[in-house]
C-alpha cells in the first residue's frame, strides 16, 4: 500500500534502528564492561551514571510512544504476525532473568554492547558472543521440540 | 548513614557533569532507536530476541533482523569514522567470558528478554513482567559482581 509497508523500507528502518541503538550504547559507554560493573557494584565504588542512561532512554521512548500512540505491545521473538506478549509473571521469566543477570554481572557484557564491541577486535568479545549464540541454541534444543 | 555518605562521595568522584549529559544523550539515542523500530516495524527493540530469531532457516522476518544486527555492529565503525573513541576495559578471563556468554544466551531466551527488551522497552510500556524481570537481573547481576569483586 504505502511506502511504509514495503519490505525494503522496513529493512532500512531496522538497519537505522540498530545503528542508532549502537551509537547510543557507545555514547553512554555501555560498551565498556568496566563501566557497567562499576554501576552494578553498589558495595564498591558505585558509579551511578548508567542510571541516567536508563532515565534518558525511558523518557525518550515513553514520550515518543505517546506521540506515535503505540507502545511495545508486540513480541520481537515471535515470527511472522506479531503476537501480543505473554501477560503472566511465571517461573520461566524469573529463573531466566536471574540466570541472565548472573551472566551479565560476571563479565559486564549484555547482548547489545557485546555485539557492538566486536568491532574492537578483542578476542574476549568474540568468545562472549560465540558463547551467547551457543546459549541461544542450547535453549532451542532443550525447550523447543521440533 | 555512613555507608550512604560513602556512596555519595564515591558517586561524585566517579561521575561529573559531562558524564551525566553523555549518559542521558546515549539513553535518548537508545530510546529513539527503539521508537523507530516500534513505529515502522511494529517490533520491540529487544536485542536478544531479534538476534536469537536469526537462528533458523531463512524466513520472511529474517531480513529485518539481520539488517538490525548489521546496523548494530556497524555503529562502532560509524563512530570511529567521525573520530569517536570507544574505551573497552574487559578484565574477565576467557573461561569467565565463556560461562558469562552461555548464561546470557540461555537466560535471555528463558526469560524472554535482556536489558533492552525488558529494561528499556518493557519498562517504557509499564509491563509487569518486564518490571519483575528487570528487578531479577539487576539483583543477580549485582550479586555476581559482588561475588567476583568482593568475595573471590
Amino acid at each position: 500500500m504505502s511506502f511504509k509497508k514495503s519490505p525494503a523500507f522496513l529493512i532500512l528502518t531496522a538497519f537505522l534502528s540498530g545503528l542508532i541503538f549502537g551509537l547510543g550504547l557507545i555514547v553512554a559507554q555501555m560498551t565498556n564492561p568496566a563501566k557497567v560493573i562499576g554501576f552494578l557494584d553498589v558495595a564498591g565504588h558505585w558509579d551511578p551514571s548508567l542510571a541516567f542512561v536508563i532515565i534518558g532512554a525511558l523518557v525518550t521512548l515513553s514520550s515518543l510512544q505517546f506521540l506515535i500512540k503505540k507502545s511495545c505491545r508486540y513480541n520481537a521473538s515471535k515470527t511472522e504476525s506479531a503476537k501480543p506478549l505473554h501477560s503472566k509473571v511465571d517461573a520461566k521469566l524469573i529463573i531466566g532473568s536471574s540466570i541472565f543477570g548472573i551472566g551479565w554481572g560476571l563479565s559486564g557484557l549484555c547482548p547489545g554492547p557485546a555485539l557492538v564491541s566486536l568491532t574492537s577486535g578483542l578476542t574476549g568479545t568474540f568468545v562472549f558472543v560465540g558463547a551467547m549464540f551457543t546459549g541461544f541454541v542450547v535453549f532451542k534444543v532443550l525447550h523447543q521440540p521440533k | 548513614m555512613a555507608a550512604f555518605a560513602g556512596i555519595r562521595f564515591n558517586s561524585f568522584k566517579y561521575m561529573n557533569y559531562s558524564t551525566v549529559l553523555l549518559s542521558l544523550a546515549g539513553g535518548a539515542l537508545i530510546g529513539l532507536a527503539a521508537a523507530l523500530l516500534l513505529y515502522f516495524n511494529n517490533r520491540v527493540a529487544g536485542i536478544s530476541g531479534i538476534v536469537a530469531g536469526l537462528i533458523k532457516p531463512w524466513q520472511s522476518d529474517s531480513a529485518w533482523r539481520l539488517a538490525f544486527l548489521i546496523g548494530l555492529i556497524l555503529s562502532a565503525s560509524v563512530w570511529f569514522l567521525f573520530g569517536g573513541i570507544m574505551p573497552i576495559q574487559l578484565d574477565s578471563t576467557v573461561e569467565v567470558l565463556a560461562v558469562s556468554g552461555l548464561l546470557v544466551g540461555y537466560g535471555t531466551q528463558l526469560g524472554n528478554g535482556c536489558t533492552s527488551g525488558h529494561g528499556i522497552c518493557g519498562l517504557a510500556r509499564l509491563s509487569t513482567r518486564s518490571m519483575v524481570a528487570t528487578a531479577c537481573f539487576m539483583i543477580t547481576a549485582g550479586l555476581a559482581v559482588y561475588g567476583v569483586h568482593h568475595v573471590l
